[in-house]
């Protein structure tokens, strides 16, 4: 069996800024495990611009910003596997994955970083009993068809979910001569980013209609249309507001779920709210020696903070080998506990000795705030109170935590965050 | 005073901005966490602009289809000219970022360029 310091599960930018970090910090040992023909993950079907702003003060394409961490990972002469299924990780850090050339083979790591990115939710999206005709695909599926295959999937779309990549699409199929008639979101508000809403949607007048779902299909063998319907409260079709749309194609953009099926074989503690491994302060899941980072961890919108997170981990990693397989004497973990409006924190607890000097701690809000603060306390002494404009479950918030301040108050117990309203 | 909230799209950060207009001319712009903002709301409130991204076809190369852009940004109500004048569009690989695929695209003296390398199979 082979062995390696640093095993790295997937080539997407985390993995590769991982990867570029870890040998930066002096492991020549690495290898990278790709399932895909080429490195840069989800980025080479996500051609349009916006990314890298933060790291480039440039706005990159994401084939682009890939090949900045392709390059890096190449002239720092790390080694990959393309083609390569990660099928399982045991608990001793020993992996099984398999490709054409190798057939199926074990690799002993004294260090895994799990970087396996997500994929799109599906099931429970289209919530309506009856026909599946040919034309209904999710989003990021149409998304592969037009922009790495080059087939348009039809020419009169409807879309379901105004999640990101449901909005980008609604861009491309335009701009591909198709007709976008309406996004409907089941939720009263958009879980894109802005930027999308007013790029993707309001630059060639697409409706956007909030709190909307799909209520009925109609078509055999291919999509002829679909019906739409406002709902209450609880989700719920209100009846009376039924709109008939004619199409040949539907999208479904329902949000995505970090990819954990081999976080789960190693046995790591997961976090139901993010559906990805929980992590302290040094982006470690419950398995020493184990890290995680970019969506696997939790979905990111701003690929930016995946390269940055993904280069903390493989710090991390680093020094975890070097010392041995260790990460150094470990004070007391304190959990942070997330509240009032604040679904999920990364990390979920610091140990104060090991953390950096200033620790970014991320975080989703469950609705949409104005005027609101983000406050954040240690024990009941509030040090955080910043006032936010506007807060949205699809944009992600950070604080940072400094060393000084916690390790120089007596008696820590807890650190929480939360929403507090003006 | 006319005042006019737009959000930024310099990057996924979506600042709010507002703008303050006296007789069509810019006199305060507020809200942007950086320069960007502040140079996007003045211009889009005056000449709104765009990047155009796309892809066209490849020959002879690993994968078929290859990603492109404008080099720089167009008047906004241009984009279905640039789609139009890529909508033919067949290249050879190899190709390299930045290698340029439609020169001067529908006459708006801005080249459309490939953002992604492919090799020659
Ligand atoms: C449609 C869309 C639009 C976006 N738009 C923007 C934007 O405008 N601006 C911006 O800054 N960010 C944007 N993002 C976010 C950014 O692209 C992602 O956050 C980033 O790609 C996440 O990187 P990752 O490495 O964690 O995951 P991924 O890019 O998904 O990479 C994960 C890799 O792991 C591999 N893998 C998974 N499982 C295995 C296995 N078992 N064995 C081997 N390999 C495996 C996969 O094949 C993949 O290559 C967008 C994302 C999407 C989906
Ligand atoms: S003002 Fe700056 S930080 Fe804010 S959205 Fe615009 S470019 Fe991004």
């Amino acid at each position: 069996m082979s062995s390696y310091d640093i095993v790295i599960i997937g080539g997407g930018p985390a993995g590769l800024a991982a990867a570029a970090s870890a040998k930066r910090e002096g492991i020549d040992s690495i290898l990278i495990l790709e399932r895909d023909t080429q490195l840069g993950g989800i980025l080479n079907q996500c051609i349009h611009n916006g990314f890298g702003l933060h790291t480039f003060k440039e706005e990159l394409t994401g084939p682009e910003y890939a090949q900045r961490f392709i390059d890096q990972v190449e002239e720092l002469k790390i080694e990959y596997k393309l083609n390569t299924m990660v099928m399982d990780i045991n608990s001793s850090k020993e992996i099984t994955a398999m490709n054409r050339t190798d057939g199926l083979f074990h690799i002993q790591a004294k260090s895994i970083v799990l970087a396996m990115g997500c994929r799109e939710r599906s099931r429970g999206a289209l919530n309506i009993p009856g026909y599946r005709p040919a034309g209904i695909y999710s989003a990021g599926t149409a998304q592969r068809l037009v922009n790495i295959e080059g087939y348009m999937p039809g020419r009169e779309v409807v879309i379901l979910g105004s999640g990101d990549i449901g909005l980008i699409m609604a861009r491309r199929m335009t701009l591909e001569g198709a007709k976008v008639k309406v996004v409907a979101e089941l939720m009263p508000y958009s879980g894109g980013l802005k930027r999308n809403i007013v790029q993707c949607l309001d630059d060639f007048g697409i409706p956007l209609k909030l709190s909307h779902t799909v209520i009925d299909i109609r078509g055999k063998e291919r999509l002829e249309g679909i019906t739409i319907a406002q709902v209450d409260n609880h989700g719920k079709p209100i009846p009376g507001t039924e709109e008939d749309y004619t199409c040949d194609t539907l999208l479904l953009s329902c949000g995505l779920i970090p990819e954990n099926e081999i976080s789960r074989s190693i046995g790591v503690d997961m976090e139901p709210v993010t559906s990805g491994p929980i992590v302290n302060e040094s982006l470690e899941t419950s398995v020493e020696g184990v890290f995680a980072c970019g969506n696997v961890l939790h979905v990111h919108d701003l690929v930016d903070f995946v390269s940055e997170e993904a280069s903390a981990a493989g710090r991390n990693a680093a020094a975890y080998v070097k010392a041995g397989g260790t990460l150094g004497e470990k004070s007391r973990e304190i959990p942070i506990t997330a509240t009032c409006g604040v679904r999920y924190t990364v990390p979920k607890k610091i140990s104060v000795n090991r953390m950096a000097d200033e620790q970014i701690v991320r975080f989703r809000v469950g609705a949409v705030y104005k005027g609101c603060y983000i406050s954040a306390y240690l024990n009941d002494e509030r040090i955080i109170h910043r006032k936010r404009q506007i807060m949205a479950p699809g944009e992600m918030e950070e604080i940072k935590l400094k060393k000084e301040q916690l390790s120089g108050f007596d008696g820590l117990e807890n650190i929480t965050v939360k929403i507090e309203e003006a | 005073m006319e005042k006019r909230n737009l959000t930024c799209i310099g990057c996924p950060m979506g600042c709010l901005l507002t703008v303050e207009l006296e007789g069509g001319e810019v006199k305060s712009v507020s809200g942007y966490t950086c320069k960007r903002g502040d140079d996007y709301a003045r211009k889009e409130v005056t000449h709104p602009t765009r990047i155009v991204t796309s892809s066209v076809y490849v020959t002879g190369g690993a994968i078929p289809m290859v990603s492109v852009k404008t080099a720089n940004d167009i008047p906004k109500e241009k984009i279905m000219d640039i789609m139009a004048s890529i909508e033919h569009v067949q290249v050879k690989a190899p190709i390299k970022i930045g290698d340029v695929i439609v020169p001067n695209a529908a006459d708006t003296g801005v080249d459309i360029i490939a953002t992604k390398d492919i090799a020659a199979v």
